[in-house]
């Protein structure tokens, strides 16, 4: 492992070059918003992603090409097209997203549909909770130097330990809940668990190890999904019982908003990492294996249980996830349940820059992008997948601030360069 | 590893990357005794004596051969037996170079024995598996060979799998529309040395991480061609996602041979060109200056620009080069076989392929083996769905994912990868 | 060739590592580099070499002012140049390693080995470099892998020849030897720059010093013109104590015993063979040896980070064989590790996190589970002054720190402590002169207290100034065991596989 080399020193760095008193706050604004830090990059980021999407929005739009085909007699109409067809489609991102003035009129003009006004804020908040938890997983892997990209498979062994604890057992709801919550983070931390002790006892590369098991528990589901007594009865389908409502995690505003109690967890366990990252000599021990595991070792700690632990507790935090969105708003499984879930983990966690903090705003972010999306398929047409290229391109730029610094010729500041941490494979 | 051992230290048969120990040996033997029990009990006594199993060998343009038919009982115990030997050799006789093809030929005689077992009461289409195997191979060794030419110069080229989606859909999409598979075959590679070139562009010039620039160029390149078949393949199906697939060419005389002629000797341009370019990687690597300097480079660039050696730009040669190999083996899986891009067809082989390049120790040759044992994985498996041997196919499906699994925990006990792999390299 | 370096600076962001530096080297002159380690020499010789480009000055080759953009426009002007940290690809064969960049080739760039090998046989013939053109680097000892270093500058008809601290891996026979090579190269018209930190050499072999000190040219002297002393002086500014003060050692019971300690590599390869070796409260044992003849891994071992094939490892009369790392510390071992930024520190961390890094998880510390931040903080500011570390403070990255002061660091961690045995494995290698100093009177000072001390060095000096008792290490045993006393040469010829021939104890 190269040592990563340690930021600029911020102590003293503030008071440097400015002799005489405090400069006007418009100055030191103006300041920060031409260095490249981290808010500045991400801001950036999604802004180079969003043109990026746009673009690919006029190019494979049949009307907006067609109309670039007569860019020669008609430049003015190629181009409003393009904004119009753009525009159109982020529109409906927004609408999708956060708010829908429509519906604003609509509520205000009848005195109906209040509800309605809110669904698709709820909708970002209930993509965005097993976003937070598997991301948050995902970053405390990050900063102890292990890549989980398992998350794919820990998000399903999550959902499916849920559902069975969830049609198998009987109990009132306040005791049916928290056994549904403690299944799902179990199945994910076995999950979990298998890499990371593959990885401590053999040098297995978890990258590999990971990906794999997404595939073993992709093909696992499918065969549960055909046999008893996971499939549902008189199903030829491959679909699940369906859990009961003593085992689905409660609405927070409500039947009409979909938003549940799984934000709240979602949430509990954001701040739960932070501590834990910050204060708990269980997480200085994962930041030191994570930067230096050679002089961790030396200072007695045991690099080997580290990463076990923390691939267990990485992989039970997306088992969380699953569990979030089994018991909250799905009460079923499916083939190939879950999705892109596990790369958007990912995504999170390196938009978030590894902090539970970052990740419950990047969070926000890709589920208002994810939520946005579908409105937007739904509406113009366009592939929901466009979603996926933004987050990528995104995700691009934020692991190459210098990239966005040399594009936007920013100043060189603390850029939250992400934690290196590739060791080649043999561990 | 410390960089100076004695003269008089150095064991006698250490084969270049990796480390012979004795508990592996052994484990490997007792893994073998294992697997002759299985056979005895299983495949041996598990059936009645008088079942029998066959095999057909014969497939044109090959002279015809009269199938195989074999006793169960009779043919499974001696092999088992032989396989049992095997493995107590492995653990009573000291390690060596040759134990890793000893545990190799146990474990190919176990498969044997496995196969005469599944086909018990039937018929198996045994040129069939092979042609299979060696088809399923195909993409993995040129992934494999990808992850060959980036590693050897110090990149992580864990993007495979994107290069392969982005080579079959732009394969697919080019050979269908100008009606010319080697425009296709083209279009593949071009499409995967774009992605090599990414990847080298934010890893060497920004110091970008490797894996990370990685997974997310395997994530951008999954999105774009999920994107780009609902938008722009399938409205326009028949123009777009319809190229016809490369006819398989029978080289004359060859293909004659009885069962190797129709596995080596007939098949298309993605499976010659295969051979072809493992021979010339092998041999670029490991016999020209070329190699020396691309190996050089992976293992101690330092040392390397000291010679006046440009790291940086063997880098990103070898990378894009690399990108434009996995960008061959994307397209052969639409126009090598399946004749049309669907999304995610790839379905993670990208990393099986990288599994094989470690399987192989960053060899070509090494490679291609564990290519074919994964090939051979796929191929037993859609067989055996056919077979009807009660294994359920999920489970069956799952072989691959499995054997890699083992394979980088250890089977093949603990590898070396060049040294300077996924290192960044900063000049002074 | 003539090489005259004028007003050369290198700047990496504020530090100015080299500073209008002027340094002429005539035609088949040894010419000695002097300064001690962070004075800059090494920036030059990067600078001079291509591989870093100056921010000013230049560089003229008999007269005429050249630009090196890499070292490949360097080596075509016929400068070579045996780095201190070995360029050689361990993986590759003797061979190969020499002809990297410059390979003779047949039709379509295939290798031809054959003119490798048998170019490789005529320079070691004619030079006296013997060595197995086959042979792969990374099983041949270091000395011979010095060898082709040097066989790797000839190869491409050197004209100058830099040598970067060479003799650190060598014993004193085989720098003899060296200086052997060094003067028959010069005699045959090339010239040499020799860059080291040791007075004794210097003083051996050269015909011209220059003498650097903080990024500049302090004086150009000639052996003959000056001493040790003056040496000294010019190279650390102020005047040396040359030898470290201390008394006679008062050793007490056993504390550390090893019987017939074996260990082996992840191959099964005996690196650490039948070692017996007893070091007394208050005494200083000293593992000297070349780099590589199992030092390390004995160091390793003691505290528990290097699995144990066979014999016992006894602490106080205790059996601590095979205890985990946290065991042996607690057991009151402690441990400076031979390469402080890999195994010492964790660089992005606080200077405060990092003094804690042992005992992170227990009373004052931490409490259930929990940091407390502030007694770390707190205890951190007490140990800045305790041990002499310049920092702003506590809270600065360590990474930020100089050599010494990151050494410092680890020490005070490490007898921070109940210490009942110290091994300190090159404790000073790579420190400037002021942290060496430092370095050993904190050893000499644990010594006095009782503590047992186990010192590994490859620097002969440092072991002779600091031991009570020298066991010499040859291929993974233990050839003797002496007192520093019989001095120098019978230690060398030790170090070189020699038994020896001294007074046992």
């Amino acid at each position: 492992m190269t040592a990563v080399p340690a930021e600029s020193v911020p102590a003293g760095e503030s008071t440097t070059g400015e002799p005489s008193g405090s400069p006007p706050w418009w100055s030191t604004a103006l300041h920060r918003m031409t260095e490249a830090n981290v808010a500045v990059v991400t801001v950036l980021a999604v802004f180079c992603g969003l043109v990026f999407g746009a673009i690919l929005i006029v190019v494979t739009t049949t009307s907006t090409l067609h109309a670039w085909g007569n860019v020669g007699s008609h430049p003015w109409h190629a181009i409003s097209l393009s904004f119009r067809t753009v525009g159109t489609a982020y529109g409906d991102l927004f609408i999708g997203s956060i708010f829908s003035p429509s519906a604003l009129g609509h509520a205000v003009s009848t005195g109906h549909g209040w509800v309605a006004l809110f669904t698709p804020l709820s909708e970002t908040l209930v993509a965005a909770t097993p976003l937070i938890l598997a991301g948050t997983g995902v970053a405390l892997g990050f900063s102890t130097g292990v890549f989980n990209i398992g998350g794919q498979g820990q998000f399903i062994a999550g959902a499916l330990a849920a559902t069975y604890v969830g049609f198998g057992v009987h109990l009132p709801l306040p005791l049916h809940v928290p056994l549904v919550v403690l299944a799902g983070a179990a199945g994910g931390a076995v999950a979990g668990f298998i890499p990371g002790f593959l990885k401590a006892r053999t040098g297995a590369h978890e990258v590999i190890v990971t990906i794999m098991l997404n595939y073993i528990i992709l093909d696992l589901l499918d065969y549960l999904l055909t046999t008893k007594p996971l499939q549902a009865p008189h199903q030829s389908n491959s679909i699940s019982q369906t859990i009961p409502s003593s085992a689905t995690l409660p609405h927070l505003f409500g039947s009409g908003l979909r938003v549940n109690a799984g934000l709240i967890v979602a949430l509990a366990v954001a701040a739960g990492a932070s501590w834990f990252m910050k204060r708990s000599t269980l997480g200085f021990t994962f930041r030191v294996i994570g930067s230096n595991p050679d002089a961790g070792r030396t200072a007695g700690m045991d690099a080997k249980l580290a990463t076990i632990l923390v691939l267990t507790i990485s992989g039970a935090l997306v088992g969380l996830a699953g569990m979030s969105t089994l018991a909250g708003t799905d009460f079923f499984l499916s083939s190939g349940y879950g999705g892109g879930t596990g790369f958007n983990a990912i995504t999170v966690a390196l938009l978030g820059r590894n902090k539970p903090s970052g990740v419950v705003l990047g969070s926000l972010l890709f589920a208002a992008l994810i939520t946005g999306g579908r409105y937007m398929q739904a509406a113009t047409g366009i592939p929901l997948d466009l979603t996926t290229v933004i987050q990528a391109v995104i995700v691009f730029f934020v692991a190459t601030p210098a990239l966005i610094r040399e594009i936007f010729r920013l100043r060189e500041a603390g850029s939250g360069k992400i934690l290196l941490f590739t060791k080649g494979w043999a561990g | 590893m410390t960089a100076t051992t004695m003269e008089a230290h150095v064991a006698p048969a250490a084969p270049e990357g990796r480390l012979v120990s004795v508990a592996r040996v052994r484990g490997m033997g007792i893994f073998l005794l294992g697997l002759s029990l299985i056979g005895v009990l299983g495949f041996g006594f598990g059936v009645s004596g008088s079942v029998h199993a066959t095999f057909l060998l014969s497939s044109p343009p090959a002279v015809s051969v009269s199938p195989l038919d074999m006793p169960v009982r009779g043919v499974c115990i001696p092999l088992a037996v032989v396989c049992a030997l095997l493995g107590a050799w492995l653990v009573a006789a000291p390690p060596r170079r040759g134990s890793y093809a000893i545990f190799g030929a146990g474990v190919v005689i176990f498969v044997w024995s496995f196969r005469v077992w599944a086909a018990r009461g039937g018929s198996l289409d045994f040129v069939q598996l092979l042609a299979g195997t060696l088809v399923s191979a195909t993409p993995l060794v040129y992934g494999a060979l990808s992850g060959v030419m980036c590693e050897r110069s110090g990149v992580v080229n864990i993007a495979i799998e994107g290069q392969f989606l982005a080579g079959a859909f732009l394969g697919a999409m080019i050979g269908s529309a100008s009606h010319s598979l080697w425009l296709g075959v083209l279009a593949g590679a071009a499409s995967g040395a774009l992605f090599g070139a990414l990847l080298a562009f934010l890893s060497l010039r920004y110091g970008a991480d490797q894996i990370i620039v990685g997974v997310v160029i395997v994530a951008f390149a999954t999105g774009l061609t999920n994107f780009l078949t609902a938008q722009v393949l399938s409205p326009d199906q028949a123009t777009l996602n319809s190229p016809n697939t490369f006819d398989p060419i029978a080289l004359p005389g060859l293909s004659k041979i009885p069962i190797i002629g129709p596995v080596l000797f007939n098949q298309n341009v993605f499976v010659y060109g295969a051979a072809v370019l493992l021979v010339v990687v092998h041999v670029a690597l490991f016999h020209t200056k070329w190699g020396l300097r691309v190996r050089s480079v992976g293992e101690h660039p330092r040392a390397a620009a000291t010679v006046g050696i440009h790291v940086v730009s063997v880098r990103y040669r070898n990378v894009i080069l690399g990108g434009a190999i996995a960008g061959i083996g994307g397209a052969s899986f639409t126009i090598g076989s399946i004749g049309e891009f669907s999304s995610n067809m790839t379905a993670g082989l990208g990393y099986v392929a990288l599994a094989a390049m470690i399987f192989g120790r960053w060899r070509p040759f090494g490679a291609l083996s564990a290519a074919l044992l994964f090939g051979f994985a796929v191929s037993l498996q859609s067989f055996l769905a056919v077979l009807n041997v009660g294994i359920p196919s999920p489970i069956l499906s799952m072989a691959p994912y499995v054997i890699t699994i083992a394979v980088v925990s250890g089977l093949v006990g603990r590898v070396r990868p060049p040294a300077a792999d996924g290192v960044p390299y900063v000049a002074g | 060739m003539k090489l005259e370096l004028a007003g050369i600076t290198k700047r990496f962001g504020a530090l100015v590592a080299n500073n209008g530096i002027d340094l002429t080297v005539e035609p088949g002159e040894i010419h000695c580099l002097l300064g001690e380690n962070g004075a800059g020499k090494s920036t030059l010789m990067n600078v001079l070499f291509g591989l870093l480009q100056a921010d000013a000055g230049e560089i003229r080759i008999d007269g005429a002012a050249v630009r090196f953009a890499d070292p490949g426009d360097a080596i075509r002007q016929g400068i070579g140049m045996v780095h201190q940290h070995f360029m050689l690809v361990p993986v590759f064969t003797v061979a190969e390693n020499v002809v990297l960049g410059f390979e003779p080739t047949r039709a379509l760039g295939f290798l031809d080995r054959q003119k490798a090998r048998a170019d490789i046989r005529r320079l070691s013939a004619e030079f006296g470099l013997e060595v197995d053109p086959d042979a792969t680097v990374e099983e041949l000892p270091v000395g011979i892998q010095q060898r082709v270093e040097i066989l790797k500058a000839l190869l491409r008809d050197v004209s100058l020849l830099i040598l970067d601290e060479p003799t650190a891996v060598l014993t004193p026979q085989e720098t003899d030897g060296l200086f052997t090579i060094m003067r028959s190269l010069a005699e045959s018209g090339c010239s040499i720059l020799f860059i080291t930190h040791k007075l004794k050499e210097v003083l051996a072999v050269a015909d011209r010093i220059t003498v650097v000190r903080q990024g500049k040219v302090v004086g150009t002297t000639t052996p003959a013109e000056s001493d040790e002393e003056e040496l000294a002086t010019m190279m650390v500014g102020r005047n040396v104590d040359l030898v470290v003060r201390k008394t006679a050692a008062e050793p007490g019971e056993p504390m550390l015993s090893l019987g017939a300690l074996t260990l082996t590599d992840e191959r099964g390869v005996t690196v650490v063979d039948h070692v017996d070796l007893t070091v007394r409260a208050g005494e200083v044992v000293a593992l000297a040896g070349v780099q590589g003849n199992g030092q390390t891994e004995l160091a390793e071992a003691l505290l528990g980070l290097h699995p144990v094939a066979g014999g016992t490892i006894r602490l106080d009369g205790k059996d601590i064989t095979g205890s985990t790392p946290r065991h042996a510390l607690r057991a009151g071992i402690a441990y400076i590790p031979e390469d402080r930024q890999r195994e010492g520190l964790v660089l992005g961390m606080s200077i405060g996190d990092n003094l804690v890094l042992d005992l992170h998880n227990v009373a004052p510390y931490a409490r259930h589970g929990a940091r407390n931040l502030t007694e770390v903080s707190e205890s951190g500011q007490r140990k800045l002054s305790e041990f002499d570390i310049r920092a702003t403070s506590v809270e600065t990255p360590v990474g930020t720190l100089s050599g010494g002061n990151q050494q410092k660091v680890v020490v005070a961690r490490e007898l921070s402590r109940p210490v009942r045995l110290l091994v300190a494995a090159q404790p000073t290698r790579g420190l400037d002169v002021g942290s060496i100093e430092y370095v050993h009177r904190r050893i000499i000072e644990e010594r006095d207290r009782g503590t047992a001390v186990l010192l590994i060095s490859s620097e002969l000096d440092e072991i002779l100034a600091l031991a009570d008792q020298v066991a010499v290490m040859f291929r993974g045993a233990v050839v003797g065991i002496v007192p520093p006393g019989v001095g120098r040469e019978q230690i060398g010829l030790m170090m070189a596989g020699a038994h020896e021939e001294g007074d046992p104890e």
